[in-house]
């Protein structure tokens, strides 16, 4: 499975990655900070770590190297 | 040089970025760093030149040379550095402010000179820095702290004006549409010429809020809902996409650039000199 | 004369430009503006001839940050200018001041304000060299008042602006820059080039704005194996912006400090039967020349009048003037404004001796005759 994980520090939770997901991985909670609560569903295709203006977002795609 | 991967190019320390949640501009600053990676761009021979703004700050989280100067003249500055050392990758970045309004002069002669520079601006409708007044791309009817009953000027179409002034390269995208916008950006560096990437982004602080569109994915699908791309807009009747954001590449052409012209004068030059002595001493 | 050198019957812009080349600078951008047009003419045709570059921007905002961009990339670089000109360029100036980079601004003085008398000359832009620029800053003024010094005080405004890391100003005026005189034409060699000072660190320490001991930062180019940082922002040595209260009172001070600590080396007066003398005129560029026919025909009237010549307008000769004022019984400061040198000449007069100006503002030169008037006037109600 892909690992999301949100690097809390400089995430400002303004909810692009929650919005524009399109298989709706992510849920927000109340100050806009997203929890990848289904990760099972998300295709590794990284639009939410190029969309996130923030750096916030690291994806582990499973197969993909560790670089 | 060890390979860079884009992130190599961010200066870590300085994060969280300065910019407000949900702000385009570090969407935008992501694509330029990814560009720079796959362009593998050698840090001390490129030069990121900014303006004054939101946007023009973007030159504190980026580690290559750097010139921060003053609102609206980064290009003038680009020029220097470009011409001083042909060598050098100058890239300028502006807000639409900055860049387009009171930059607007010295936009559209370098576009014509084509000195080989790559300005990339965000467009974000209006003043994002100094509280959300209207702008030169701020559109008709829309709503900014200083056009509170609504803005009576039209907005500079800002990819057709650059073109019009002789760019060679010439693009648009959204920040929603990242993956091309990255594309554009790349394209551009590596265009030996003026190269011009526009890129329409979100400020849900101002432009945003007083326009029923208090956050950043609102207005993201609001650009996107109101975008239109070139190949479509080609195929349809003017009066169905004139109001629309056109997105896609408007120029890509050869055309030789200013530091290649100016050898030939300066041959001229030398050439003249030496006719000179020989007419000194006969 | 030295053998290498040449005599030449030329203009004071002509001998501006010679004095460019000569002190190694290869890079102009500008806007033309009559009374200053000559030196990017001249520029165009002889910089490329030199391997330099010329370039005419869309206009003097452009046109000066070109010139910082150029010298960042470590070109000498320069723009040449006149009144309107130089007020759009003022913005951009304390970019210069700010981000530390030497470049050399050149004005010719023409009648003001706005278009004014559009080419007539005029000294009336003193005080908008000094504080044109918005914010504190120091900065270097030179006012040549003949074509040998066009030529000369052109190299040595690149000397100092090399050395000190800072923006300096020629200060000529219309009749010295379309004035034909013989002059030498210094040859290589014959006269000192500085070049600005380069880090020796390791790259990775290298900071653009760490001063050293001389309170000067070393300038490495853009495309050299430094990484610079350079910025018209309140910054730290990094480059890196900070606005911490004690990091921008550091900074602002020292662009200040570093002008005005370094006096001794910068001001530069000519000082002319001053040995003698009862009373002095205190002048500068184009008026220094009536200035000193008015002082041989005072003499020749049995008056004893020198003349001291401020080369070096800014930073101001306070100590040379204090001590001038403690010595005469009068001081008469013509000058072709309704009076901006003659504050500063106040300012240092701890001795209150009659200061009196000459001051004319209708185009024409002042006369030797008008300085004469004055000179006879003090000197009978002092007897
Ligand atoms: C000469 C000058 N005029 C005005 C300002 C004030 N100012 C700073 S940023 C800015 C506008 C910024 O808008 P834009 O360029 O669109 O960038 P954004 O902040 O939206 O990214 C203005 C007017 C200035 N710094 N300098
Ligand atoms: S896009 Fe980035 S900054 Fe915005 S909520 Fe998601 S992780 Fe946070
Ligand atoms: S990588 Fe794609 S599918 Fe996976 S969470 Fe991000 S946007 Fe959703
Ligand atoms: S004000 Fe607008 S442009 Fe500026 S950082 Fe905030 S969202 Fe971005």
């Amino acid at each position: 499975m892909n690992r999301i994980s949100v690097n809390t520090a400089w995430c400002k939770g303004c909810g692009i990655c929650a919005a524009f997901c399109p298989v709706k991985v992510f849920t927000q909670e109340r100050d806009g900070t997203p929890v990848p609560e289904y990760q099972e569903r998300c295709t590794g295709c990284k639009l939410c770590v190029l969309r996130c203006p923030d750096f916030a977002i690291q994806l582990e795609v499973s197969g993909d190297e560790p670089k | 040089m060890p390979e860079m991967k884009y992130d190599d190019y961010l200066v870590k320390s300085r994060m969280p970025l300065f910019w407000c949640s949900g702000c385009g501009n570090g969407i935008v600053l992501g694509a330029i760093l990814r560009a720079f990676a796959k362009l593998q761009l050698d840090r001390h021979n490129t030069v990121v030149v900014t303006g004054i703004g939101c946007w023009g700050k973007a030159d504190d989280y980026i580690n290559t040379n750097t010139f921060h100067g003053t609102h609206g003249r980064a290009l003038g500055f680009a020029t220097g550095i470009k011409l001083a050392n042909p060598e050098l990758k100058v890239i300028a970045l502006m807000g639409d402010g900055d860049g387009a309004t009171i930059g607007g002069n010295h936009l559209i002669h370098a576009a014509r000179r084509n000195v080989d520079i790559t300005a990339i601006v965000v467009n974000n409708f209006n003043y994002g820095m100094t509280g959300g007044q209207y702008s030169g791309t701020t559109l008709e009817e829309t709503y900014t702290t200083t056009s509170q009953f609504g803005h009576i000027e039209s907005a500079f179409d800002l990819c057709r004006l650059v073109e019009a002034a002789g760019a060679p390269y010439v693009a648009r995208s959204h920040v929603l549409n990242v993956i091309q916008l990255e594309g554009f950006i790349t394209e551009a560096i590596r265009k030996k010429g003026f190269s011009f990437v526009e890129a329409l982004s979100p400020c849900p602080t101002h432009y945003g809020r007083h326009n029923g569109m208090k956050t950043a994915p609102k207005m993201m699908q609001w650009i996107k809902e109101n975008a239109i791309t070139l190949k479509e807009a080609e195929k349809k009747p003017q009066a169905e996409w004139e109001n629309k954001f056109v997105i896609g590449k408007f120029t890509d052409k050869e055309s030789v650039d200013y530091s290649t012209r100016y050898e030939a004068v300066m041959a001229l030059a030398e050439a003249s000199v030496s006719k000179g002595v020989s007419e000194r001493e006969g | 004369m030295n053998p290498n050198n040449s005599i030449r019957f030329i203009q004071g812009n002509e001998a501006i430009a010679e004095g460019a080349f000569a002190a190694g600078a290869r890079f102009y951008a500008g806007y033309p503006i009559t009374p200053s047009s000559e030196i990017a003419e001249i520029s165009s045709r002889r910089l490329p001839q030199l391997g330099g570059l010329y370039i005419q921007m869309e206009d003097e905002i452009g046109s000066i940050a070109a010139v910082i961009g150029a010298s960042a990339s470590g070109k000498k670089s320069y723009t040449a200018t006149s009144g309107p000109g130089f007020s759009l360029m003022q913005e951009n100036l304390g970019v210069a001041v700010m981000a530390e980079i030497p470049c050399v601004i050149i004005d010719i003085q023409r009648s003001g304000p706005s278009t004014g008398l559009a080419t007539k000359p005029a000294q009336a832009d003193v005080m908008q060299s000094r504080w044109g620029t918005h914010g504190d800053h120091g900065i270097i003024v030179l006012s040549p008042s003949s074509v040998q010094e066009c030529f000369d005080l052109t190299i040595t405004a690149f000397n100092f602006s090399e050395k000190y890391r800072t923006p300096v100003i020629l200060l000529a005026d219309e009749i010295v820059g379309h004035m034909k005189e013989k002059m030498i034409i210094r040859k290589p060699g014959t006269y000192d080039v500085t070049d600005r000072k380069q880090p020796a660190c390791d790259p990775a320490d290298y900071k653009p704005f760490q001063a050293d001991a001389d309170g000067i930062a070393p300038l490495a180019a853009y495309g050299s194996r430094f990484i610079v940082r350079l910025t018209g922002s309140t910054h730290d040595e990094t480059g890196f912006p900070n606005s911490k209260p004690e990091n921008a009172d550091k900074f602002i001070r020292h662009y200040t400090d570093k002008i005005e600590n370094n006096k001794d080396d910068i001001v530069m007066t000519k000082e002319y039967k001053l040995e003698d003398a009862e009373f002095a005129v205190i002048t500068f560029g184009c008026s220094t020349r009536s200035a000193l026919e008015a002082m041989d025909l005072a003499r020749g009237e049995g008056i004893r009048v020198g003349v001291l010549q401020l080369v070096t307008i800014w930073p101001f000769a306070d100590s040379q003037v204090r001590a001038l004022c403690s010595r005469m019984k009068a001081i008469i400061v013509p000058e072709m404004n309704l009076g901006q040198i003659i504050r500063e000449v106040c300012r240092v007069n701890d001795s209150g001796i009659p200061v009196i100006g000459v001051n004319k503002v209708n185009s024409e030169a002042i006369t030797p005759f008008e300085i004469m008037e004055q000179i006879r006037e003090v000197s009978k109600c002092r007897k």
